[in-house]
């Protein structure tokens, strides 16, 4: 029998060296097994829509994202742009995207910050600041994210006093277990020449920073241009804030009943959330700065001191950029973590996008879709990161010769 | 005339006096303070206002976690002028919080499926066996525990619903990691493979998984796939959330596997091909024992990030380890206690992970499997 199967394989292998083919075997063994899989990939699509379609039949569910213009009647706490129950369903996801992208832009800023604090924290020469932040790291490290949000939601709940009992830290705002009241700006005329002034400012630091580099590179002329700069952005507006009088006005947040009405809010839920994600990732991000800080070779931090660099210039100009050689790349992921980290607002009530996308679905069944806009929102945030931290990275790269 | 000469010279050789002991400022305790906490103005005042508020916040944690707490084990809710926490809401809850709704009449059979549980992880831990049996004993070891827990042939069957707790957790990360090596292996291997059309679907299904969040995936698993599935055949709910795990597991864990490959030399897959090895011979026997070894700290990582992953099966309706905190913490008879509840839960998430990432780097730092 055994010798039989030889033989059959054998005498097939003789066909296929025959000069017929001119194809080598390793080519048709390629062609046969890609072969193979599209017709893996074809039945498994064909079985999948075939069974979907009945199933979606026998359960009474329409398909198509003609739905998203239909009439919501949701509410939702905290939405960036006015919205009512009445508006349609992709009104109400395009919120809750809004959301998504907003905690995410300040989760990734004030992680950073954070994080490079942590990190720095923990190559300190302190030892008790060293340790703290070892602590800190390993806490946060080894507890899920979500523990550390219904934690935060618990304890900053908790530890607020109803709106009649609010504290007041300053004059006009207000602290409760309802949110943060702050008094709302509101603009008025000649408010947009102080927004140009602004941008002016701007301009003229880039442009002082710009000349500055040139002076210092043409003739090693040092003049403090970061400074000026600085002077500029902040000159400038001031001078349009006084010359125009002031032109922004305050709207207070007043109790009235059992709340409080007006003002700017933010909402317990988002401080719960902004808080668990930005002490979450920034265990992580602490981590990438140390070991960015520690693989910089220390010959490289000597030798700079033996060449007289003080320590802020040998900070700035030796160990940082070989440092965030190995920064960049670790946080990248850990920037797109924070954005998918994000979703997890669905678990303390905060309406982000997962959060909308699922009492969509709770209410008109529709899954395929909205989970189909989920992964398309999702996969676009975390190119976009991709793409502007990969461009950071390669100007930090070594530039091989 | 000589001698006087040279008996001069002898007097004049420099005899160096014995070394003054260093100044009591750089040695010692005296030394070490100044050297770590107070060694520039700066530093300095970074020290004392730690200190100030490790000052203010340790006292009072102390005092409430231990030393004002009740530790009595009586199941009645503790007397609200105790300022400390009430550690007998915790005693009462454990067997809830460890099994869920497991029926009481069956605790011994999740009790022996832990001390197995226990059992394999001295063992590797000890090093007691080759790491080939090693790994072989965790493949194998999901079998009895499952069986012990979920019964049948001899057993009485235990309805999957009443699973829950930290018994829960434990399994949904413990089979989806197992499950999810091979899988991932799988992915890595078709992501670097020449046939464009393999590579292109891994590629596709690896960057489709990890671009989305777990969350995401849950709901597909737990809404959409009986959608997918052939009329009339029903998986529960805990099989649907697993299946979703293993897939955003072994994406992961693909990637993972995919460094490991890299890292191998190419000379070595030359070398195996100029002895006459056949390809798969050579992926199978050369270059993924090499890649894997190289990876073991990184899988370890995973395995922890996936056990903290799993508290996220409470948004689809299970009720994990976390899940079953979260419950305790709102049941009526024992309301308020939400922080005892967290600290506890928090505790023991800790300490699993902690150790299992102390383990991951022991590893690395002997760098030998």
């Amino acid at each position: 029998m055994l010798f039989m199967l030889r033989y059959f394989f054998s005498s097939r292998a003789d066909i296929l060296k025959r000069p017929v083919f001119t194809f080598s075997k390793d080519t048709i063994t390629t062609l046969v097994l890609q072969a193979f899989v599209i017709g893996i990939i074809f039945y498994a699509a064909h079985g999948l829509l075939s069974n979907t379609q009945a199933n979606l039949e026998a359960r009474n569910i329409a398909s198509g994202f003609g739905f998203l213009s239909l009439e919501s009647g949701m509410p939702i706490s905290n939405s960036l742009l006015p919205y009512s129950p009445a508006d349609s369903y992709g009104y109400a996801f395009f919120i809750g995207t809004l959301n998504t992208l907003y905690v995410a832009f300040l989760g990734i800023i004030l992680s950073t910050i954070l994080g490079i604090v942590v990190g720095v924290a923990r190559v300190s020469k302190n030892w008790l600041i060293a340790k703290l932040a070892e602590i800190y790291v390993e806490i946060l490290r080894n507890v899920p994210l979500l523990l550390t949000l219904f934690f935060t939601y618990t304890i900053v709940l908790a530890a607020l006093p109803i709106p009649r009992k609010s504290l007041i830290p300053f004059d006009g705002i207000f602290l409760n277990n309802r949110g943060i009241y702050f008094p709302r700006p509101i603009p008025e005329s000649g408010f947009l020449i102080v927004c140009l002034a602004v941008l002016a400012g701007i301009i003229v630091a880039v442009m002082v920073q710009r000349y500055a580099t040139r002076l210092h590179q043409d003739t090693g002329r040092v003049i403090p241009g970061f400074s000026l700069g600085i002077a500029a952005i902040i000159a400038l507006p001031s001078l349009a804030w006084f010359l125009t009088g002031g032109p922004i006005s305050w709207e207070h947040a007043v109790l009235k009943g059992f709340n409080f009405k007006g003002g700017l809010v933010i909402r317990p839920e988002f401080s719960a959330l902004m808080t668990g994600l930005v002490l979450y990732t920034a265990a992580f991000i602490g981590e990438n700065v140390r070991s960015g800080i520690q693989s910089v070779a220390i010959g490289q931090i000597n030798s700079s001191k033996a060449l007289g660099l003080p320590p802020s210039l040998t900070m700035r100009k030796v160990v940082l950029p070989q440092a965030l050689r190995v920064i960049i790349p670790a946080t990248t992921n850990d920037y797109t973590s924070l954005v998918k980290n994000s979703s997890l607002a669905v678990a303390i009530g905060y309406p982000d996008m997962v959060s909308i996308g699922g009492t969509i679905i709770g209410q008109n069944d529709q899954a395929i879709e909205v989970i189909a806009l989920w992964m398309a929102v999702y996969m676009t945030i975390n190119l976009a990161i991709s793409v502007c931290m990969n461009w950071l990275n390669a100007k930090v790269q070594l530039i091989g010769r | 005339m000589e001698k006087p000469v040279k008996k001069e010279v002898e007097t004049l050789i420099f005899q160096p006096s014995p070394d003054q002991p260093a100044p009591l400022v750089s040695v010692g305790v005296i030394g070490w303070l100044k050297e770590n906490l107070f060694s520039s103005t700066t530093n300095s005042l970074l020290t004392i206002v730690a200190l100030l508020i490790l000052w203010e916040s340790i006292p009072p944690l102390v005092s409430w976690a231990i030393i004002d707490a009740t530790w009595s084990f009586e199941p009645n809710p503790c007397s609200p002028e105790v300022s400390g926490a009430c550690w007998t809401f915790v005693f009462v809850k454990f067997r809830v919080l460890m099994l869920g709704l497991y029926p009481e009449q069956f605790l011994w059979r999740p009790v022996t499926a832990f001390a197995i549980l226990m059992v394999v992880c001295l063992v590797t831990v000890l090093r007691l066996f080759r790491p080939r049996i090693l790994i072989g004993l965790w493949f194998f070891c999901p079998l009895p525990i499952f069986f012990l827990v979920n019964g049948g042939f001899t057993l009485e069957t235990v309805s999957q619903n009443l699973w829950g707790g930290l018994m829960l957790s434990t399994g949904l990360a413990g089979i989806g990691i197992i499950l999810s090596i091979p899988l991932g292996i799988v992915l890595a291997l078709g992501r670097r493979s020449k046939l464009p059309i393999v590579k292109s679907l891994c590629v596709a299904i690896i960057e489709c998984i990890r671009g989305v969040p777990l969350i995401t995936i849950l709901f597909m698993a737990s809404v959409m796939l009986p959608i997918f599935l052939p009329q009339g055949v029903d998986i529960n709910n805990l099989l649907r959330v697993q299946i979703g795990i293993v897939l955003f597991s072994s994406a992961y864990i693909a990637e993972v596997v995919r460094g490991g490959l890299q890292a191998v030399p190419p000379g070595q897959i030359e070398a195996a091909q100029s002895l006459g090895l056949k390809r798969w011979t050579v992926t199978c026997f050369v270059i993924l024992p090499q890649a894997l070894r190289h990876v073991i700290p990184s899988l370890i990582g995973r395995c922890v990030a996936l056990f903290k992953d799993t508290s996220l099966v409470i948004i689809v309706g299970l009720l994990d380890f976390l899940g079953m905190i979260k419950a305790s913490a709102q049941d009526p008879e024992w309301l308020g206690y939400d922080a005892e509840a967290y600290v506890f839960c928090a505790l023991i998430y800790w300490l699993i992970c902690f150790s299992m990432s102390q383990y991951g780097k022991s590893i690395e730092r002997r760098n030998q499997w």
